[in-house]
């Protein structure tokens, strides 16, 4: 079994990322090259949607990883409330912006497929209403970081709201959903999407887990660089290779 | 999935302008992220040598 | 000092400093009253247009109105000291918190459910609107001051807190604002309210649970 205090401390994490990065994008390139395989060449084309639905295979795996990353940084958040460890909050500040990334790719997506499908490039839908306000909410934490001088300070406030949020994103979701269906009626749905070929699962699967690579690499990247930002007088820092060898 | 030529491909059956605005972006986007990334790194790096001198 | 004198020790003193700066009060009733002036000023004055909006216009009126007022939660407590006081007190914390948010409520929130009746009529809805339009509000506006607190204690100190908490607290108050303002929109509609209310009493119970104990461990981050 690992030993996973042995890594909390960034001085032993740092380079442990280091060599993670380069397999995760790696991974990202694969798994990205497959899945774009499948989203032109294997999945057939729909019926109703001709092309334009391929769309999906960014939108729906973008959907899923902005509510996955702000999940990860709860979890994250509540091991740095709990533990009182650096790395939590470097760990959650690193997926922030990724995670914003893909809840606006999510929306940029929503609205290219929705305008030729549906005829309007906004739809107050449940899900895309439900995307906007993660939107929001990713918005809200970088915010709230920027605003605090003391980073540990940052760190914590910033873990305490995406626990916060966390707890109220089913709430936000089942209250849309609520509010959709009261006022929507016969109004069509952008979530209705054309019945799923096998293929298109397969694709969306595929995409999303480069995605997901992706993040991991993004966010190691990220974290590695927030390291050097707040430890730069210390003396890992100042031996570490990278540093010595650039001057 | 065959497409017979380069320029349907492209068309996209007439989404062209979508699908090539959404893969585009997220390329776009999974391109500049990482680069932003380096840029910080960077600079982080050179304000630490500079501390250091 | 047992439990409940304690809550109503620091209920007490707020709205003892708020009688003396009695402007405040009037403020946020003021600013409800100007948004939902501007309503009809802004999209036209057709009676059935009104009526229309009116439960959404007037819950988003109460919703800025709140959000206006949660500076004064803890800045006040926080420039001359008295917060870190609190915090050092013997007494529970969450019991002091829940005791300032029962005042900003009857400071910012109860003035609107009183004053919405007159609103209202400015919107020409009917009268047993108005009463379900002020039972939502009745529910929905402790909401907003227990929500808005959490905003209000992990902003403190920070640079640009009026507009942070905005925008950290407007997500949070999203399902108030739809429970409350589709009771209204539900009951003028004649499907009656019931869920509504089910759900924004379901929301109040949890917050008034959660709210004061979150509000306090954020308040600890912003004060170390």
């Amino acid at each position: 079994m690992i030993n996973w205090f042995k890594y909390s401390a960034p001085s032993t994490f740092y380079p442990l990322a280091g060599k993670l990065i380069p397999v995760f994008w790696t991974l990202a390139a694969l798994l990205g090259a497959i899945g774009l395989y499948i989203s032109f060449f294997v999945a057939p084309t729909d019926a109703q949607q001709g092309e334009g639905y391929r769309i999906i295979f960014i939108h729906v795996p973008a959907s899923w990883m902005s509510m996955f990353i702000y999940c990860i940084m709860a979890f994250w958040s509540l091991l740095g409330l709990t533990f009182n460890t650096r790395l939590s909050g470097m760990m959650t500040r690193a997926l922030a912006p990724t995670g914003a990334l893909f809840a606006f790719l999510s929306l940029w997506t929503g609205a290219l497929w929705g305008k030729p499908m549906w005829g309007a490039w906004w739809v107050w839908d449940a899900r895309l209403t439900s995307e906007l306000i993660l939107f929001f909410l990713y918005i809200g934490f970088m915010a709230l970081q920027a605003a605090i001088d003391d980073p540990r300070r940052a760190d914590r406030a910033g873990a305490l709201l995406s626990l916060v949020g966390v707890v109220n994103v089913p709430i936000i979701y089942f209250s849309v959903k609520w509010w959709n269906t009261l006022h929507q009626g016969a109004s069509v749905s952008l979530t209705k999407s054309p019945s799923m070929a096998t293929t298109m699962l397969w694709g969306m699967l595929t995409m999303a887990l480069a995605f997901w690579a992706y993040t991991i690499a993004v966010a190691l990247m990220r974290a590695r660089t927030i390291m050097l930002e707040r430890e730069g007088n210390t003396e890992w820092v100042q031996h570490l290779p990278d540093v010595k060898e650039a001057a | 999935m065959q497409w017979n030529n380069a320029s349907e491909f492209f068309a996209m059956g007439g989404y062209g302008f979508y699908v090539w605005g959404s893969f585009g972006l997220c390329a776009l986007a999974m391109i500049a992220e990482p680069l932003l990334v380096c840029q910080r790194r960077n600079r982080a790096i050179k304000q630490i040598q500079n501390q250091l001198n | 000092m047992p439990v409940l004198a304690a809550y109503f020790a620091a209920l007490q003193r707020d709205l003892l400093l708020v009688m003396r700066r009695k402007t405040e009060v009037l403020t946020a009733l003021f600013f409800f009253v100007i948004v939902t002036t501007l309503l009809p000023l802004g999209i036209g004055p057709e009676p059935d247009l009104l009526r229309k909006i009116a439960p959404g216009a007037m819950w988003i009126a109460a919703l800025l109105a709140t959000l206006l007022g949660l500076q004064r939660l803890f800045a006040a407590d926080h420039a001359d000291g008295t917060l870190e006081q609190m915090v050092l007190s013997p007494e529970p914390l969450s019991v002091l918190v829940a005791g300032k948010i029962t005042a900003h409520w009857l400071v910012c929130g109860l003035p609107l459910v009183l004053l919405a009746p007159v609103i209202g009529l400015q919107f020409d809805l009917p009268a047993d609107a108005i009463g379900i339009l002020m039972l939502s509000l009745l529910i929905g506006t402790p909401l907003l001051s227990l929500l808005g607190a959490i905003g209000a204690a992990l902003t403190l100190g920070a640079r640009g807190s009026a507009l942070l908490v905005s925008l950290l607290v407007m997500p949070l108050y999203i399902p108030t604002l739809i429970f409350g303002a589709g009771a209204v929109e539900s009951y003028i509609a004649g499907l009656g309210a019931s869920g509504h209310f089910s759900l924004l009493g379901a929301l109040l119970i949890l917050a008034a649970a959660f709210a004061p104990w979150a509000t306090t461990a954020a308040l600890r981050i912003s004060l170390e």
